[in-house]
């Protein structure tokens, strides 16, 4: 038997192997990138258009005339080569690709190192550089090395307020930063069963802080049932006798709420140690944690009651932002005091809506802490959706489940 | 495609902060990333680059993923660059730019000589033969065409 990597890809760890690429994703920070190596090979047509996909979430609306010139060149480049395009306001492009198109057994790449998110449906999927999406365009496929796997072996339920956000980063501080290099991650064992895909994108989202190539979970009949609703027949992936290269074993049961102190993602500690830390802002959203049951949970928190701190929230897609406003969610998050931003990427990445200031202090849902990133002086502690719902309702680091 | 030249050989973990640093990134010149290669490990490096083989421990090109770095390699006239192992977007950057890299454990002396086909994945360091992973057809057409750019210029 062989490792999903393995299966997907058709050889064994290791070996390098050409393969077609069965989707292939850029954004409008990416993309612009690999339209100037586009322009620079000279190509004409692209091998498959119905396959490479143009989504704008980074910084969207455009903030500036530079970023809506360049917005605007890759828009065109788009629609006159006919790829699936999606505008300003449908989300991020991890979310999206996860609502329905990417698949099990798929070889997926995407012009960003969170693509690894998508390894929550089975398909192999792993970022590219812009000079590589660009002769995948070209061409409709690539060279990968198989990597070895690392098997997560996932035990219990989580319990309490942990979720699968703590349970992420207790992964991550165990392999630390650059202890999966290379390597994908497959979670397995009796555990998996209880997690929701929606949580199986968390897990599969923090792969790349390790290091790792991909995240894969196996097809399961949550996977099946939740594609089910957007009209795809999945058949199941069953995990058998492999070789790992190295296991680690969480039993979920133990996985108490934790933040990632700054400036590094595996610098993992108890919400408790840090409870009382003041903040300036708290953000929830992401490819990490912008997804229905995030702002679900978060609502249910701040409901009826008044944040303490600036809160913004940008709902991982227009799905979600749609079903938030059906079922009440939404406005709960209003009434609290919650900034509602775009779907997107929103201030992740520093670039608009929600930059830090110097000395600023925020409590972020996303993946990444390292220094400046929201904003050059500005701290980031990462946390889930429950803590960053107590955190903003005072004012401060605050252990989830206590306000209630 | 085979390649000749005299080793030279490096440490493990070298990143690519130490292939060309941060202030000399600031420019489309690529002859200034061919001076100023390996600057910050040993200056005495980079004239001695030009027709060479590098063998190096684990791990090579961490850090940053800057495509400079392979870049840098290529122009200062690095033939191939023979590790156990390399940091993975550094190994990408290095076929997508036209530098041959092998994954390999060769022991090596300076200035010994040294035979590699990156086709056939062997490797010859002073007389001893060692086997890398061969690489796949694309990856070396990439190789040849000198670059993923110039490989596609050619197919149009
Ligand atoms: S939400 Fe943040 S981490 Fe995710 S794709 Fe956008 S910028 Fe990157």
């Amino acid at each position: 038997m062989t490792t999903l990597s393995e299966r997907i890809l058709g050889a064994p760890e290791g070996s390098y192997v050409d393969c077609q690429v069965d989707r292939a994703y850029v954004h409008d920070g990416t993309g612009v990138l690999a339209l100037e190596a586009w322009n620079a090979m000279q190509a004409r047509m692209l091998a498959r258009n119905d396959r490479c996909y143009v989504l704008f979430d980074h910084i969207v609306p455009a903030n500036n005339s530079v970023t809506a010139g360049l917005q605007a060149e890759l828009r065109r480049f788009a629609r006159e080569q006919g790829l699936p395009f999606t505008d300003v306001g449908e989300g991020v492009c991890h979310q999206v690709m996860g609502e329905g198109i990417a698949l099990p057994g798929e070889v997926v790449v995407g012009a960003d190192s969170h693509t690894c998110t998508l390894g929550a449906f089975g398909a192999f999927a792993t970022g590219v550089g812009a000079t590589d999406m660009a002769a995948i365009w070209a061409d409709g496929g690539t060279w990968f090395r198989v990597p070895e796997s690392i098997g997560v072996f996932l035990s219990g339920s989580l319990a309490g307020p942990a979720e699968a956000k703590d349970l992420a980063l207790t992964y991550v501080s165990r392999l630390s930063m650059d202890g999966a290099t290379y390597k994908a991650l497959e979670f397995v064992g009796d555990g998996v069963s209880s997690l929701s895909m929606d949580s199986r994108m968390t897990l599969s989202n923090l792969a790349v802080e390790t290091g790792a190539k991909a995240g894969l979970f196996y097809a399961d009949k949550e996977t099946c049932a939740y594609l089910r609703e957007f009209g795809h027949s999945a058949g199941l992936q069953v995990p058998g006798e492999c070789r790992y290269e190295r296991t680690l074993d969480i039993d979920m049961a133990d996985v108490v709420p934790v933040v990632a102190v700054p400036p590094r993602v595996d610098t993992v500690r108890p919400v408790e140690d840090v409870a009382g830390i003041p903040l300036d802002q708290v953000f929830l959203g992401t490819c990490t944690n912008g997804r229905y049951a995030d702002l679900e949970r978060f609502a249910r928190v701040v409901r009826g009651k008044k944040v303490r701190v600036r809160t913004l929230v940008a709902p991982a897609s227009r799905r979600v932002l749609s079903r938030a406003a059906g079922t009440g969610v939404l406005s709960w998050l209003v009434a609290a005091g919650c900034t509602i931003l775009p779907p997107g990427c929103g201030p992740c990445l520093g670039a608009h809506q929600g930059v830090l200031g110097e000395g600023e202090v925020c409590l972020s849902t996303a993946n990444r802490n390292f220094r400046n990133r929201m904003g050059v002086g500005g701290e980031i502690y990462l946390a889930s959706p429950a803590t960053a719902a107590a955190s903003a309702l005072s004012g401060a680091i605050a252990v989830p489940g206590v306000q209630g | 495609m085979k390649v000749e030249g005299p080793a030279v050989c490096l440490g493990a973990d070298i990143d690519t902060d130490l292939v060309i640093a941060g202030r000399y990134l600031r420019t489309k010149d690529r002859s200034v990333w061919a001076t100023h290669v390996f600057e910050d490990l040993d200056p005495a490096l980079a004239p001695r680059l030009s027709g060479a083989i590098v063998i190096a421990g684990k791990n090579f090109g961490c850090g940053s993923s800057r495509e400079q770095a392979a870049i840098a390699l290529r122009e200062a006239g690095v033939r191939c660059v023979i590790a156990p192992s390399f940091a993975r977007i550094f190994f990408r950057n290095a076929i997508n730019t036209g530098l041959p890299v092998m994954e390999c454990a060769c022991p090596c002396t300076e200035g010994e000589r040294v035979a590699a086909d990156p086709a056939s994945g062997t490797i010859e360091v002073g007389g001893r033969v060692y086997l890398a992973r061969p690489l796949s057809p694309r990856m070396l057409e990439i190789l040849s065409a000198g670059g993923l750019v110039e490989y596609w210029r050619r197919k149009q």
